[in-house]
């Protein structure tokens, strides 16, 4: 033993994010066949109280940076604590989750230590003795396999929702090493934070996506979006061309200028299409498209279509589900 | 105010992409444009400067094509170009990163922007650490910003919301969509730009080796996607179609 294989456990209000949990599925499998243990690394403050669901999740270490300073995340705290550690430990590889914070992050560490980075990875797997990296090149209309020959750590951050959650074991304990960390100059002065009250997922971590695109006709009328989304637990996107009419704005975007996404059914309402949008949503398990032009580009990739008005299937659809996902509730 | 604005040329969005007869990305017979990113970091460059009376610098590392986004960028209003060609066979983010970073600590600037990834590679990652080399400080995927004084008050993205960072000048800044709306150029702005310098680096030219600069990572192999199998379009009326493609996604598909 010795080395690792480290995950950065990004957090959020009080909870581990899922990817992370992602995360030590691959490393626990590659630490295995290293003979090498698996480190998560968490950073905050108060964050100590995670580490026994990291243990559970694959950890065999749990490394606790705690300062008052990095309560909230910022560039250069969070940057030199990382970097600083792993100068120390030298572990075989670093991974992140692809999120805003994860990328942040890592492009900074990697520089700081001299190594490479692949983002956005979506396969890590060992191959003849090689931390072996598979990722999406524009937007997933090609894929690119990498390694780092000699530079270590590897780093990698690593897309959500697409490795396998691993099966936690409860009691499983991992050794917590508390570490003092220095915050140091932070040169980032957090002023405001405005985030915007939802009960629904994020769009990269949502097992259900429901998307509209410029066949919704308004900004208004993305309510029957919502609605069959908050019966799915669903998160809500948009195409291109809906963001560029002003029905929905950027930050709900999938597509190659907007966000990649891989959820279990991505259910795609008045989308045509576009080669762009087809590059955001493509690795999705199941795609549906509702469309009334029956040649839309979008049946092309769909598994599933109905070639109807999207403002009469919507609404049935939501009926639909509600009746099958009321029913099991009533069980 | 002196901004300097990376800038990289890249596929279309549209631009279908296919492998050529060594297993690379072939660029053949594809429009090339300014990574959309890297235009609202133009723009931005462009009205700090008319608020300040600045000056903008553009830089692009590339081969000699690239040079059509260095002049896209004069041609809206920017005052110099810096093209850098390295012409070597692999390269990573460390390379470019490395490279450019060297070529604008030649320079004397308040302030250095980019859009916050590529579109082509995606990888986010070069302007964070060109950060790290020259010292600065960084905010990434910016949807608003001021200059105020020595100071940049920044509006980044963040998931499920947003928030205020402030940071000291000089710092490195990236463009996230919604910063502004990209001017195009004017056709005074055309003729002009065929007039504003641009200056052509080599590696050697800025004092780097091939060593200085190996990339860390190495790409073993591109593929593309194995496409995905025509699906089945479900047949009936509204209502029908409805509750027939609920009982598919539960019973044949499993997602629900």
């Amino acid at each position: 033993m010795g080395k690792g294989i480290w995950v950065y456990a990004e957090h959020k209000n009080g909870k581990v994010k899922k990817v992370t949990y992602e995360m030590l599925g691959a490393a626990r499998q590659l630490a295995d066949q290293l003979a090498e243990e698996v480190a998560a690394v968490i950073i905050g403050k108060e964050v100590g109280k995670l580490a026994s669901a990291l243990g559970e999740y694959g950890a065999d270490k749990v490394y606790v940076l705690e300062n008052d300073a990095l309560a909230e995340y910022t560039t250069d705290g969070y940057t030199r604590a990382l970097a600083g550690l792993a100068k120390e430990h030298r572990p075989t590889a670093i991974f992140l989750g692809c999120t805003v914070q994860g990328r942040d992050l890592a492009a900074q560490v990697a520089q700081r230590l001299q190594t490479g980075l692949c983002t956005d990875c979506t396969k890590v797997e060992l191959q003849d003795g090689q931390i072996t990296l598979t990722r999406p090149i524009y937007a997933g209309k090609a894929f690119v396999q990498a390694i780092s020959p000699e530079a270590r750590p590897v780093m990698a951050t690593i897309r959500p929702n697409v490795l396998p959650v691993p099966e936690p074991r409860a009691g499983r304990a991992a050794e917590v090493v508390q570490v003092d960390v220095e915050s140091g100059d932070i040169r980032q002065i957090i002023k405001e934070v405005v985030r915007q009250v939802s009960s629904r997922p994020e769009l990269t971590e949502a097992d259900i996506i429901v998307s509209g695109g410029r066949g919704m006709k308004s900004a208004e009328n993305f309510k029957i979006l919502e609605e069959l989304a908050d019966v799915l637990g669903a998160a809500v996107g948009a195409s291109r061309a809906a963001v560029d009419a002003g029905y929905a704005p950027h930050s709900m975007q999938v597509g190659q200028t907007g966000k990649t996404v891989s959820p279990q059914l991505y259910i795609a309402c008045g989308i045509s299409g576009a080669i762009q949008h087809l590059a955001g949503m493509g690795s999705s398990k199941v795609i549906v498209a509702i469309n009334k032009d029956p040649e839309a580009n979008i049946f092309k990739v769909a598994d599933y279509g109905i070639v109807g008005d999207l403002f009469e299937v919507v609404p049935l659809l939501t009926r639909e589900f509600r009746k099958l996902l009321g029913k099991e509730k009533e069980c | 105010m002196k901004v300097v604005v990376f800038t990289k040329q890249t596929f279309d969005t549209e631009a279908k992409i296919t492998l050529d007869a060594q297993g690379k990305i072939n660029p053949e017979g594809v429009s090339l444009i300014m990574n959309p990113y890297d235009e609202f970091a133009v723009e931005e460059a462009l009205r700090i400067k008319e608020k300040t009376k600045g000056e903008v610098t553009v830089v692009s590392m590339g081969g000699p094509k690239a040079q059509d986004v260095l002049r896209q960028a004069l041609a809206m209003g920017a005052d110099r170009a810096v093209l850098i060609t390295p012409e070597l066979e692999e390269i990573d983010e460390y390379t470019t990163a490395t490279i450019l970073a060297k070529a604008v600590s030649r320079m004397v600037y308040d302030l250095i922007l980019g859009g916050w990834r590529a579109i082509d590679d995606g990888s986010a990652q070069v302007a964070g650490r060109v950060a790290e080399i020259l010292g600065l400080p960084m905010v990434n995927m910016v949807i608003k910003l001021e200059i105020d004084g020595g100071k940049a008050l920044a509006t980044r993205e963040i998931e499920g919301g947003s928030e205020v960072v402030e940071v000291p000048l000089p710092a490195v800044i990236t463009a996230q969509k919604g910063l502004n709306e990209p001017r195009y150029p004017t056709m005074k702005g055309i003729m002009q730009a065929k007039k504003k310098p641009m200056e052509k680096l080599t590696l050697g030219g800025l004092g780097l080796t091939a060593e200085e600069v190996a990339p860390r990572v190495r790409a073993l192999k591109y593929f593309l996607p194995s496409p995905r199998a025509q699906g089945k379009i479900v047949p009936g009326e509204p209502a029908e179609a409805a509750a027939a493609l609920v009982r598919l996604l539960r019973e044949e598909a499993k997602v629900i």
